[in-house]
């Protein structure tokens, strides 16, 4: 009877009574009477001991126009902010603002400050808020910011071209000189590949760890770096076995090196994006005089690089004498010198006109992911190649090729770092 | 100069530069898009606001005479505090003579936690004595028997210290009062002068420049000479409770005085009481332009004086200044410390024929 039913029976025979898509939206039924009840009857209400409210504005950049400062602000905080009064170097100062002094949660307004800044001196601005709290933006060095003009559009795009495209193009000039090497040299041009993408991977590391800490608390900066990096590792080991798969199916050995240079050069221009967002940003705080020794610092910097995008082009001879294959055409060659140099002409732009710490962390994070993957695609082909040439990969001639890659990073580095 | 190159070599390493970039914003498209000039901030539109006023008349900042945009947005709710009117407000208390001719003043002061308005649109929390800051300024004359009924209506514990002759009972270090208790401080008046009050509860730091301070000003027996008269409490307000003011005033708004000069006639007896209670910074200063004032240092003598146009004060100096405005026209005052008077700590006499 009633009691001696089994708990099969039980369920067999509740099932069809309640429908699956109504068992689904039990739990959200319940979350919405949770909510439904948190906001009716509070019942958080006596840790609520008339605490002063949480403010946080983020001061996103602050523009330098000809009669004062434009600053762009965000509320990042959980409540609204009133921005009451505005200091500019130790004196209240007339402001206006837009849309509004109120901000709600997220929201955004440009604070607009009449003031006879002085060329090349620093100016600190506070924002005081209604509670007297106050909010710090910098202007380090004053000078004009650059307006978004064409003739300012074609020079930021030059320096673009000038740290990106032409140093990696001068790295792959190096291609028909690797063409000759002898074989055993060919793993140690690899390894220094790999020397060189592990600096750049630190590198990258240590910037998405700083403009992702800079960010406002809310968009979780350094995670979210992090994911982009994870997301995009994954992206591209999955298009990197779809890609084997193609290239096995058709015995195409010479793609599968076109295929891992593209993907260097991808990284790499990744990278060189962050590069431009820095060198953009630098010549926008009007770093004239430092800014071509800059330059001429991230161009002996990045020509490592191209060798580095040229390296697995070489890397498919089977021994020494066999004739190298026929070289990839020139617009291959132009192909991986954009992709890899060219983000850095977007990298100026938006450094010098639009600086987005927001985007520059996902791009930074995105960059993390790709020389990762990059690292990890370059090393099984070095080590592919030492197999067929029966050694280990980490032979002392490719240790040393690990080592000098790092060194020439990392002292050219010396140039771009003060 | 090697600091100097080392400076600017630390500022421009390329990862620094990305942080400039984050934190202080170097450089963007027009984040504005419309004109600049458009919407009223502050809480309310000023008329000597350039920003707010359509005619957009470069020379009329702060109503600082050097034509330029310094100062605050805006004006505070004066139906709330109005410090020109506390200016002239003098509290005798209630006065009876008792027999023997020996003449007493009462007064009622409770400890209160107000929220109060000390720029436009910018809020302390304040405490208070009767619910403003600076408190009530007290009037009496020398030998005068003063009562002060003190109860505390905050949640922190205080007193009312007084600075003059007095026995030790009645010196407001103790006993202390705790909230909902109350306590009478009774003594002679004397000497004459112009003295603070203040809580004397530790932190002490705390206890003033939350707003717990005023004047008590015994006026000599045979009184001085008539002028128009007015108290003017040197303080400041840290907003940020780093130990620093981001706020300094006369009479606790900053500019007010600036926004609404101080009405004199030509030639007239002014007489300002001036003390400073400012905390966190050593001294504050009294700077007069285009004229020059008596200072009778703590009042506590009618006959000698220094000719000046400027007095520094630490913490708890006050002294009588006596002047008269012989053109008409705007006079500005401040304190000689530019950091105090670009902070709020300025403003004008405006001498009428």
């Amino acid at each position: 009877m009633y009691v001696e039913k089994d708990e099969k029976t039980i369920s067999v025979t509740t099932t069809p009574r309640v429908p699956a898509w109504l068992t689904g939206l039990i739990p959200v039924l319940a979350i919405g009477l949770m909510l439904l009840l948190f906001t009716l009857v509070n019942p958080l209400a006596m840790f609520n001991n008339n605490l002063p409210p949480i403010e946080n504005l983020a001061i996103d950049r602050i523009r330098v126009v000809e009669n004062g400062f434009e600053v762009s602000v965000m509320n990042s905080g959980p409540q609204p902010v009133r921005i009451a009064q505005v200091i500019v170097d130790d004196a209240y100062w007339q402001f206006n603002v837009e849309p509004s002094g109120e901000l709600p949660r997220f929201g955004r307004a440009v604070v607009t400050i009449p003031y006879q800044w002085i060329y090349a001196e620093p100016h600190r601005i506070l924002l005081v808020t209604n509670t007297g709290l106050t909010f710090e933006g910098k202007v380090t060095i004053a000078t004009l910011t650059p307006r978004p003009g064409l003739r300012e559009f074609a020079n930021y795009g030059l320096l673009g071209i000038y740290v990106g495209v032409i140093p990696v193009s001068l790295g792959l000039l190096w291609y028909p000189a690797m063409k000759r090497m002898r074989r055993k040299w060919l793993g140690f041009i690899l390894a220094l590949t790999v020397g060189l993408l592990v600096f750049l991977l630190v590198d990258t590391f240590l910037e998405v760890l700083e403009t992702g800490a800079k960010l406002p608390g809310v968009f979780q900066g350094v995670p979210l770096a992090l994911f982009a990096a994870l997301l995009t590792w994954l992206a591209i080991m999955a298009v990197s076995a779809m890609q084997n798969r193609r290239n096995a199916a058709a015995g195409n050995v010479r793609a599968k090196g076109a295929f891992l240079a593209t993907l260097i050069a991808l990284s790499i221009g990744l990278h060189n994006f962050g590069e431009g967002l820095a060198v953009g940003a630098a010549f926008a705080l009007g770093e004239a005089a430092l800014g071509s020794f800059l330059v001429i610092g991230f161009i002996l910097h990045n020509i490592t690089e191209g060798i580095g995008i040229a390296a697995p082009l070489v890397s498919n001879r089977r021994s020494d004498e066999e004739p190298a294959r026929a070289a990839p055409s020139l617009l291959t060659f132009s192909g991986l010198a954009l992709l890899a140099g060219f983000p850095a002409v977007l990298g100026t732009w938006i450094g010098g006109f639009a600086f987005s710490p927001l985007l520059g962390t996902i791009f930074l994070g995105i960059g993390l992911g790709a020389i990762w993957q990059v690292i990890v695609e370059v090393t099984a082909l070095l080590r592919r190649y030492a197999e067929r040439e029966n050694m280990h990969w980490v032979s002392w001639l490719n240790l040393a090729g690990f080592m000098l890659g790092l060194a020439i990073m990392y002292f050219t580095a010396f140039l771009v770092k003060f | 100069m090697n600091e100097q190159t080392n400076l600017e070599k630390t500022e421009i390493s390329r990862r620094k530069l990305l942080q400039l970039g984050a934190a202080a914003g170097i450089a963007g498209l027009l984040a504005a898009g419309g004109p600049l000039i458009n919407t009223v901030s502050g809480n309310g539109p000023d008329h000597n606001n350039p920003l707010t006023n359509p005619t957009l008349d470069e020379n009329k900042g702060m109503g600082m005479s050097h034509g330029d945009n310094s100062g605050t947005v805006g004006d505070v709710d004066l139906t709330q505090f109005d410090p020109s009117q506390f200016l002239y407000n003098f509290d005798w208390g209630s006065e009876t003579i008792t027999e023997s001719g020996q003449t007493v003043r009462e007064w009622d002061v409770v400890a209160l936690e107000r929220e109060i308005e000390i720029a436009p649109g910018v809020f302390f929390p304040a405490w208070t004595y009767n619910g403003q800051v600076p408190g009530p300024t007290f009037r009496c004359r020398e030998g005068d028997l003063l009562r002060f009924h003190f109860s505390n209506g905050s949640t922190h514990p205080h007193t009312i210290h007084f600075h003059g002759f007095h026995p030790p009972s009645m010196d407001g270090v103790e006993p202390i009062i705790q909230p909902g208790e109350s306590f009478t401080y009774e003594f002679k008046a004397r000497p004459f002068g112009v003295h603070p009050y203040h809580c004397h509860v530790m932190s002490l730091k705390k206890h003033i420049h939350k707003g717990l301070y005023g004047t008590l000003i015994i006026d000599p027996p045979q009184s001085r000479k008539p002028a128009l008269e007015m108290i003017m409490v040197m303080n400041a307000f840290d907003t940020t409770f780093d130990n620093e003011n981001e706020v300094y005033a006369v009479n606790t708004v900053a500019f007010h005085y600036a926004r609404h000069p101080i009405q004199v006639k030509v030639g007239e007896l002014v007489r300002v009481y001036v003390i400073n209670m400012t905390e966190f910074d050593l001294i504050n200063s009294f700077h007069l332009h285009a004229s020059m004032f008596r200072l009778y240092r703590t009042g506590t003598n009618l006959e000698q004086f220094e000719l000046t146009d400027t007095v520094i004060m630490g913490q708890g100096e006050r002294a009588v200044l006596e002047f008269t405005l012989d053109d008409p026209g705007k006079y500005m005052f401040h304190a000689h410390q530019s950091e105090f008077t670009e902070l709020g700590w300025m403003g004008f006499f405006e001498a009428v024929a």
